[in-house]
Parts: C-alpha cells; structure tokens; sequence
C-alpha cells in the first residue's frame, strides 16, 4: 500500500467519539443535480470515514468540499470516480450516482466511469512523457480521435483550454516534467478535459503552488465551470469563497454543512461550521 | 611482535589518545573555555592520527618486504646458475622460501642454504623494525595530534576530512583491483598472442587447444593445436539467448504480477519463494540440467524425430534462463515498485486499465531499472559456469541450433585451468585471452546499454 493511502487512512479520525449532529444543515439537494450520493458509508479495514453523507452536485457549478484535516473530504471526493477500488481495504455503503444511475451498480465499468469523471490530483502528476503524449494519453486509451489531425486538434484545443497553449505550442515534444509546477498542473488539466468529462474533481490542486500560479489555476476553474462540473477539496477557505459556488463543509467524516458559498461564509448556520471559517479550529 | 598484534597496539594507542584527548576537552569545557566542537571529535583526532599512519605503514611494509628480500635474495644466486639455459627466478626463489619455512625436498645446492639463512635474518630484521617504526610512529602522531588540540582547534572539521579520506580509499582499494585484474588478464593474454597470432584467436572457426604436437587421442596423427575462438562465443551467444528468451519475460511478467496484481497477502507469500531459486547452489541447476532436463529434451525431441545431442544447448540455456528469473524479477520488481503512486492514479484517473496503465506508464517510467535488471542478467548468463560445464557438454562446435551440443567460454576456461597443466603452453594462456575477451565483451555491453538507458529514459523526478 502506497504511503498516501497510509496518509489518508491515519488521518481519518475515529469517529466513535464525534459530537456531530448526524442531520446536515443547510441545502444538500439542488434542482439539476449531475451527481447525487445518499446516505454514503465509507470503511477503511473497519474504521469509518465517511458517516452518513447525502449530497447533491450541481450540474456546471463549482462546489467546494472544506474542513480540517482528516475530515474525509478527499475520500469522499475519491469516491465519487471510484478512485478508492484501488485500496484493497476500502469499503463503499450507500448509493453515489450520475445522471440517477448508481455508479457502484456491478454492472458499470469504471473505466468510461473514470473518462466521464476525470480528476487533478493534489501534487502535478505528468506522465513522464511529453507534453503532447500527456494530453494525447486519454483520447488515446479511449480511441476519442480517429487520425492524427483530429488528436492534433484535441491537444491544442485542450492545452487551450487549460491556458497553456502558448506557453508550450513550439516545445510540444519537450517532456511534460520540464515544466514549472504551475504549469505541470495546467499541463495535467489539460489532460483531464482531454477525454471530454462531465464532471472533474480536484484533490487541493494548488496545494503545491505558489500564489501566482494558484491564481492562474483558479481563473481557469472559473472558466471551466461554464463547461464543466467541478468540485475541488481546499484547505483554504479564501480559494473556496473565490472559486466555488457551493461549500460543503465536513468534519469527522460527516457533512455538516453545506449551502451556497456566500451564505455559508457570511451566515453559517452551525456552530462547528463558524468555528471553523473563523479560525477557531482545523 | 608480528603484525597482527601490532595492529592491536597501535589501536590500543590510539584509543589511550582518543581518551586522553576527550577528556582534557571535557575538562576545558567545565573550565569554561567555548569548544569549536564537541569534546569526542578533539579524542577521535587524537585517535584516528595516532591509528591511521602507523597502519598504512604497517601495510606498505607487509606488502614490500617480500620484494624487496626477493632482489636481495637473487643476490646470491651464483652467475653460472644464472645463465644456465633452465634458470628461473620464481624457481629459485621458490627453492629458498621452502628452505627458510623447513620443507626440504633432497639437497639443495650450498648457496640456497646461505640465501635462506640471510633471509630469517632479514625477516628478523624487518620485524623488529616494523615493530618500533610501527609504535613510534603511533605515539609520536597521537602525541602530535594532542598538542595540537586547544578549544578553538577545528576538530570537527578536521575528522570529517580524515573519514573523507579513508572511505575515498576504500573506493580505491576496490577500483584497484579490478585494474589489477583486468592488467594481470592483459599480459597474460599478451604472451599468449605472442604464440598464437590475433586474428586466428578472433576470427578462427575452429577450437582444438592441444599440447603443442602432442597426438590427438586416437587418431594417429599428430594434431596441431588450433585456437579459433568463434565457436566458444557463438556458444555462449547461444545458451545466453536462450536463458534469457527464459528468464526475461518471465521475471519480468512475475515482476509487474506481485507489484501490480497481487494482493499483500499473495506477495508476502510469493515472492520470498521467488527469492529462493537465487539461493539454490548453481551446481544443484547443473545437475538438474545434466540429469533431468537434457534428458528429458532429448527423449522429447526424438519422440518428434529431432536429432538431439544428449548434451544440448537448450538444456542448459533453459536451467541457466530459470537460475536467473530472481534476478530479473527481484529488480524489476523494486525499480516497478519505485514508480510513484501518482503516476498510476494519474493514469486510473484518466480511465485506463490496469494493463494500459502498466504498459503505457509503469513500464516506461521503470525502463532504465529493468534495462539495468535485463543487463545483470546478460552478464550472469555470459559468465555462469557450473550449469554450462555440467550440462552443455565439451564439444566446440560452431553451431545456432540449440539443439546441438555447443560449449562455453567459461567452461572452456574450467577445462583449461583444471588440473596439472604446463603454464607456459599456449593451451594454459589461451583461458587468459577467453577471459580478456569476455571482459571487454561485457564493458562493451555495459556501456552500450547505458547510452540506450540515457537515451530513452522518461524521468520522472
């Protein structure tokens, strides 16, 4: 077992002692949602990291997952491509589903699961490959392009898309690791809106950032989201209220609350959710 | 005292330094005098100066007394002996050593006698010199080193550049020798081509290395000696290939099943059984190849109607290709293994499989460690012995049908090298050039795989 699995099960808290009410406050259901989960159960071995959760996302709006660490905001956002099957220990109860189908069903395969649900993970992960085989890599796999123009075609218009193109339109065949950190993370974007997603989920993508390139990744969540459903797990609370227009706050492997942005930076509604964007705690 | 229990003194001295020098730091330190460093590296200075000169002394002298009491020794050979058509220094010298250690073959001429007894003379001599250069020069560095040390002597600096210094020539010690091997393998080899020309050694077909006129068993004539290495080599190529046709794929297959595949439990399991075919002796694989194997590809092929010799190439390349499957795999397995994490879940991510993630990420990001896996394995095939001598049989045959009995360089070197033999026959000196040739064979191999791995390698850190 990798040690970043090791990481998030040891951050898990056990949430035999949570003082947390199990009702979450505040809007969980929205009008058209794109992926729906109810009454969510997450075990790792036979620890729990996820209580009880019941969410709705919103088609083609960016909602944001906040809370301390070990919350259970990034297993939960692993849950919701399936990325977690690969962790032998990890058990699933409860319905997540896409367009009202379950995506646990038996008879749903992860892989178009996984191309309709694409992720950006916390630290840029290119392949070390070049630029244009890392863009290439999805539509590829998934026979997306039938001939070569056409993969030209989706590489520029996805490098496009995550703001690289002019920065690495002469140098395509250069390896994708060469690049700065910033831009190996709009490098692994681009890969991402490669295979045409519906839904792309970002575990803390500017954790490992500077500012200036932390403020160019969230311009371009911005743009995306007229595209794209997005949901993006933070640790900083100023990132959620720039990006996002739904915050979902969790705590102890439970939702505690969630609404949308504004109201729950300004108004929130529960004690715990105060505390934690006033910087009480977390 | 003889050197090893000068070795003890010296390092007895040198502790008594290091004690001695800790604690007068110590005591300043209580006086309340600021120290460079801490008070144990002023006492390892104190020490490592006291020990370290005298042992390298100790070891030149070792190494260069027997030289030098050789040429004093050759002194007394008397001239007529000298120019007497059989004279050999190594012979003579031999004749003395044997004296001065009391074995006796019959009665040597007066003048070895005198020669021996000089030389216990000048072993005493040299001991009781080593004994006092050895604990003189022990005391007076270690007391060298104490007078130097005051609170504001750099010791801390000055004992890493002493420990720089000893693990630099550590490395040396093995860099050495293996030029000393490579050079010993050189002018061995040059006296065998000053007997047999180059290019009949390179480029000849055929290998019969007999004693120079000596009669080739039954056949009534007298044979000449023939030295064509080409089917040495084209046999190694040979069952080479075949090993590794064997244990490439294979070890590289079991490798990405226990990194990829295999659940903990599996692979706690797995591969530690994996690990024990590399402990199995490679004479048990020799004989399991003579024994088992040949056999059995013998029966097997002439049940198809194959004719096949009862010492094949393929038995032994198939047992060598199995001997090697742990080295390939344990590799592969370690460098598939280092691949981080992220790149697979970058790839899961995306929607591959496992196959397309393996294929298209894990194995290109690992392939400089399993081109470096394949290359040992290359050179453990090239140069195993044990399963070529016992199982691919003697017969120099030029030949790429595996079936065939064919023989190796190594096992040829064996033949050659085993037993009584004349030294100075171009049969003897002929392994030598095997092996010279087989040296630079690897290092050209070596190096032209680096140059592939350097060129290809996708970095990814």
């Amino acid at each position: 077992m990798d040690t970043q699995v090791m990481n998030i099960i040891e951050q898990t808290a056990n949430l035999e002692h949570a003082n947390i009410p199990d009702e979450t406050v505040g809007d969980v259901y929205v009008d058209r949602p794109r992926m729906t989960a109810r009454n969510v159960n997450v075990f790792y071995g036979d620890k729990k990291a996820i209580d009880n959760v019941t969410l709705d996302i919103a088609e083609k709006q960016v909602i944001s997952f906040i809370g301390p660490s070990g919350c259970g905001k990034s297993t939960f956002l692993r849950c919701l491509n399936r990325m977690n099957d690969t962790i032998d220990i990890c058990r699933i109860e409860g319905e997540i589903a896409m367009d009202g189908k379950n995506i646990y069903a038996p008879d749903v395969d992860v892989v178009p699961l996984r191309a309709r649900v694409g992720m950006v993970f916390q630290k840029p992960n290119p392949f070390p490959k070049s630029i244009y085989d890392n863009v290439a890599y999805g539509p590829r796999i998934h026979g997306i392009a039938t001939n070569r123009a056409e993969l030209d075609d989706i590489v520029e218009s996805s490098l496009e898309r995550a703001g690289l193109w002019n920065e690495v339109k002469d140098r395509l065949l250069q390896p994708g690791t060469g690049l700065s950190g910033g831009q190996q993370q709009r490098l692994c974007i681009a890969r991402t809106i490669a295979v045409s997603p519906e839904v792309i989920l970002m575990d803390e993508p500017c954790s490992a950032l500077d500012p200036i390139a932390t403020a160019r990744i969230e311009e371009l969540i911005a743009e995306l989201s007229s595209e794209f459903t997005i949901v993006i797990v933070t640790h900083s609370m100023q990132q959620a209220a720039r990006v996002s227009q739904r915050t979902a706050y969790f705590h102890l492997g439970k939702l505690v609350e969630v609404g949308d942005t504004e109201m729950v930076f300004t108004k929130p509604q529960h004690e715990m959710t105060n505390n934690y964007i006033t910087g009480r705690f977390g | 005292m003889n050197s090893f229990s000068l070795a003890i003194a010296v390092l007895l001295i040198s502790s008594g330094y290091f004690f001695l020098g800790t604690r007068a730091l110590t005591a300043n330190r209580a006086a309340g005098a600021r120290l460079h460093s801490l008070p144990h590296y002023y006492g390892l200075f104190a020490g490592l100066m006291a020990a370290l000169p005298a042992l390298a002394l100790l070891t030149v002298l070792a190494i260069g007394d027997d030289i030098v009491f050789n040429q004093l020794a050759l002194g007394f050979v008397p001239d007529a002996v000298k120019a007497g058509e059989t004279y050999k220094e190594v012979i003579v010298l031999a004749q003395i050593s044997n004296v001065v250690n009391g074995i006796n073959f019959g009665e040597q001429p007066d003048w070895v006698y005198e020669a021996a007894e000089a030389w216990a003379g000048w072993q005493a001599t040299s001991t009781t010199l080593k004994t006092i250069t050895a604990l003189a020069l022990s005391l007076l560095g270690g007391l060298f080193a104490y007078r130097m040390l005051n609170p504001s002597f750099r010791s801390r600096n000055a004992v890493e550049r002493i420990l720089m210094t000893v693990l630099a020539a550590s490395s040396a010690i093995a860099i050495l020798t293996t030029v000393g091997i490579v050079f010993s393998v050189i002018f061995e080899s040059l006296r065998f081509f000053a007997l047999v020309p180059v290019s009949e050694f390179l480029f000849g077909l055929t290998w019969n290395p007999q004693f120079e006129g000596a009669e080739r068993a039954g056949s009534g004539q007298m044979g000449l000696a023939t030295y064509g290495s080409v089917p040495l080599f084209a046999g190694t190529l040979l069952i080479s290939v075949v090993a590794l046709s064997v244990s490439v794929p294979v070890g590289l297959f079991s490798a990405i099943y226990l990194s990829e595949y295999a659940s903990p439990r599996v692979r706690a399991v797995v591969k530690p059984l994996m690990e024990l075919l590399a402990g199995v002796p490679t004479v048990v694989y020799g004989f399991f190849a003579a024994l088992t194997v040949a056999p059995f590809i013998r029966s097997t092929g002439m049940s198809l109607g194959l004719d096949v010799a009862s010492e094949s190439a393929l038995a032994a390349g198939l047992v060598m290709g199995i001997m090697i499957i742990p080295f390939v795999s344990s590799l592969s397995d370690d460098v598939i293994n280092a691949v981080p994490q992220a790149l697979r879940d970058a790839a899961y991510g995306l929607g591959s499989t496992r196959s397309e993630t393996v294929r298209q990420v894990v194995l290109p990001a690992a392939l400089p460690g399993i081109v470096a896996a394949i290359l040992l394995a290359v050179s453990r095939a090239v140069g195993e012995t044990m399963i070529v001598v016992m199982a691919a049989g003697l017969a120099a045959n030029l030949s790429l049908n595996p079936l065939d009995a064919v023989t190796t360089v190594t096992s040829q070197i064996v033949t050659i090298l085993v037993g009584d033999q004349e030294f100075e026959s171009a049969k003897t000196l002929s392994a030598f050039a095997l092996a010279l040739t087989l040296i630079v064979i690897t290092l050209g191999l070596n190096f032209i795989a680096l140059q592939v791995v350097k060129k290809y390698r996708e970095q990814y850190d």
